[in-house]
């Protein structure tokens, strides 16, 4: 490997990896434990209503969506420092962020449709705005990573992707117009904490997910990028020694034998 | 400028000289649009009301296969020989070039449009209540669809398996096109009461800035 | 005219040109030669601004070529393995077409088109085929007909005879003799080199990507270079 490097491990990096892993477990003993469900009382009647044990989904759904968002803006400004600057560092930087990121965004799909189901009493619903925009940014960053995974010259391909990644995001209001003119209704709570009465204790646990997830993101970040950056080096590496490997190649090449006669020309 | 737009004349009669010779478009993308139509009557309904209900949309998913496959036509004639290296060589602007393909693109698409609106008129049993804002939205959505497929048609070209790339990177692409044209079209067919001019205003906005990134992002596309 | 130093080219993270030396004046006529795969071909299209240069000078036409590639595009003709026409096309439309392409005026084209394509031998009967029932050696003429259409101050040529039948071949070796008698300056690459020989006394060989032998026919003398190898063994 070119600087001696093996692994995208270091000290810092597994410091951080034990502290998500402990996020982790402490976010599901706030989410799924402590705190309460979503049971009202219905004023008149007296029943109970709300959204029970889904309500919990909001910890990780919500914090989840916002990263997605923060990734693939994330990818669209490295990619205009890319076409601007020419580093190689914010190439690997748009690739990884748009990896993280497409991620995010599936596992926001899969658990916003989990939450749906009981809640909405559907898995998917056609004309909500936010359920459409996010599932059109799902579908342009997987021809992203396509893109990302074609045999071509490096540098044309890295130019082409961020190409790729900034229509992506210019395409994103336009897609939350069209969809939001299409049907005009959104199943979405226009503000979900306040609607659900939040609590000292849900608060904490939304905030804590904001955290982990952060963590999360950034442990994923950090090893993808690295990863991204003993590639280019490899590259980079490579270039260096098939250099002086053809400058060898050439002393030992019988130039005369290898274009025939010609040699006459002495 | 005027050289820019002279340049682009001379790619846009050159590819549809090309097109009146060898007829691709008219032999094999027409009919298979027109196939496509057919197919959703097939797979959807036999009854009339459920089609003409279904029109709009239908016709735009066919206009997006269709013009799939234009734009391939239109990138592959200059892999054929290399003629793209050969555009480089001659030093033309590649905003020029970007202009030409794409022109040719959006005048192959509108004869497009006009055969498959004959299509859902008479197999669907549609009927035009807006002849004027369905033929301003049926140009307007065939620039905003030339000009971003052009962009994306480069982009693919070069690039290993481009012929699969092209449809993922640009269908999504295109979503709010396919929505808003389906919409306007709905509100010219009668099929359901929305404003078509509002939308006609959404695809304008799409159109102009996906002419204009594509002039301006040509050039990275097909340099190396 | 063309003066490269320590000039690397890369194919993908490939270096087909290992640093270059070279220097070419003006209506000289140089012809490259080498075994395959030894950047023949990526000499010629680095040359043509084709090709970013990934280290090194090179400066063609007094352009830098590292900053600017496209100005140099229009005073260049590069004749490379493909012949660039369209195939459902006649041969006059491509060479109309290239040449409009290349900048050229409808008038300037008018008065041009005859004496080149007469020089490569296309007549009006050839001149009205669709590309598509053209044989390979008329595509080539075709092809090199539109560039001589363009007068370019630089010939790039990348085995131009290849493919071609005896009046092919007088008919390119007389488009680089009236090019070089108008001021132009021409690079031939082959690896036959029997067959060019006659055109010029100066023969840069290249291997592997760099010049190992730079050698005028005729006084004897080796120029340039400080290259290992010298002058491959006779």
């Amino acid at each position: 490997m070119a600087d001696g490097r093996t692994s995208t491990g270091s000290s810092g990096s597994r410091l951080l990896g034990v502290i998500t892993l402990v996020g982790l477990a402490s976010l599901l003993l706030f989410a799924f434990v402590l705190t309460e469900p979503d049971v009202r009382l219905h004023p008149t009647t007296g029943e109970k209503f709300g959204q029970f044990d889904a309500v919990r989904l909001i910890y990780l759904h919500v914090p989840m969506a916002v990263l997605t968002y923060a990734a693939f803006l994330t990818c669209a400004a490295s990619s205009a420092f890319y076409l601007v600057r020419r580093g190689a560092w914010w190439d690997v930087t748009a690739h990884a962020s748009a990896e993280v990121g497409t991620v995010f965004c599936g596992l926001v799909l899969v658990t916003g449709s989990i939450w749906g189901r009981p809640v909405w009493n559907t898995w998917w619903e056609w004309g909500d705005v936010r359920l459409m925009t996010t599932l059109v940014l799902f579908l342009l960053f997987t021809g992203y990573l396509a893109l990302r995974r074609t045999a071509a010259d490096p540098q044309r391909q890295a130019r082409r992707a961020a190409a790729v990644a900034l229509i992506a995001v210019l395409d994103i209001p336009l897609i939350n117009r069209s969809v939001e003119w299409w049907e005009n209704r959104t199943l979405h709570q226009q503000s979900t904490l306040a609607e659900l009465k939040i609590e000292d204790l849900t608060l904490f646990t939304l905030m804590l997910g904001f955290l982990v997830f952060g963590l999360v993101f950034a442990w994923l970040m950090l090893h993808r990028f690295r990863v991204g950056w003993l590639e280019q080096a490899q590259a980079r590496h490579d270039v260096t020694l098939a250099i002086a490997e053809r400058q060898a190649e050439m002393e030992t090449l019988d130039v005369g034998a290898a274009i025939g006669e010609s040699g006459g020309e002495k | 400028m005027r050289e820019l737009l002279i340049d682009a004349r001379l790619i846009a009669i050159k590819d549809l000289r090309i097109e009146a010779r060898s007829r691709v478009l008219l032999n094999q993308v027409a009919p298979f649009a027109l196939l496509v139509l057919v197919l959703f009557g097939f797979a959807l309904d036999a009854d009339q009301r459920t089609l003409r209900s279904f029109a709009p949309g239908l016709f735009w998913v066919a206009v997006l296969l269709a013009a799939l496959l234009a734009v391939q036509r239109s990138t592959s004639l200059e892999r054929a020989d290399d003629a793209q290296t050969g555009l480089r060589l001659s030093g033309m602007a590649p905003s020029s070039v970007f202009l030409g393909k794409a022109a040719a693109v959006f005048l192959q698409l509108a004869v497009l449009e006009v055969l498959l609106t004959i299509g859902i008129v008479v197999l669907y049993g549609s009927q035009v209540d807006d002849p004027v804002l369905l033929i301003l939205t049926a140009a307007t959505a065939a620039v905003a669809v030339a000009a971003t497929g052009t962009l994306y048609g480069a982009l693919a070209s070069g690039l290993g398996a481009r012929e699969t790339l092209l449809p993922i990177l640009l269908l999504p692409v295109l979503a709010p096109v396919l929505i808003g044209a389906t919409r306007s079209f709905d509100d010219a067919l009668g099929t359901a009461a929305v404003d078509g001019w509002a939308w006609l205003g959404l695809l304008a906005v799409f159109g102009l800035v996906a002419t204009a990134l594509g002039a301006l992002a040509h050039g990275a596309m097909i340099e190396n | 005219m063309v003066e490269l130093r320590g000039a690397v080219a890369l194919l993908g993270n490939f270096p087909a040109l290992a640093g270059i030396d070279l220097s070419i004046d003006a209506t000289e006529i140089v012809l490259i030669q080498g075994p395959n795969g030894a950047g023949k071909t990526t000499l010629l299209q680095l040359c043509a601004g084709l090709l970013r240069p990934a280290g090194g000078d090179v400066v063609v036409l007094g352009h830098d070529l590292a900053r600017e590639r496209r100005a140099v595009r229009r005073q260049v003709a590069l004749l490379g393995h493909s012949t660039c026409l369209y195939g459902d096309l006649t041969a006059a439309e491509n060479i109309t077409f290239w040449a409009k392409a290349a900048g050229l005026t409808g008038t300037d084209v008018h008065s041009r088109f005859a004496s080149a394509a007469e020089l490569m031998g296309l007549d009006q009967r050839l001149l009205a085929r669709t590309v598509n029932v053209l044989s390979a050696g008329q595509r080539r003429r075709t092809s090199i007909a539109a560039l001589a259409v363009r007068r370019p101050e630089l010939w790039l040529l990348d085995e131009p005879h290849a493919g071609l039948d005896q009046a092919g071949r007088d008919a390119v070796d007389s488009i680089i003799t009236d090019a070089v008698g108008a001021g132009a300056t021409v690079l031939v690459s082959s690896h036959e080199l029997d067959r060019v020989r006659s055109l010029s006394p100066r023969v840069v060989t290249i291997a592997a990507g760099m010049v190992v032998a730079d050698s005028v026919h005729n006084s004897h003398t080796t120029r340039g270079s400080g290259e290992p190898g010298g002058a491959p063994n006779a």
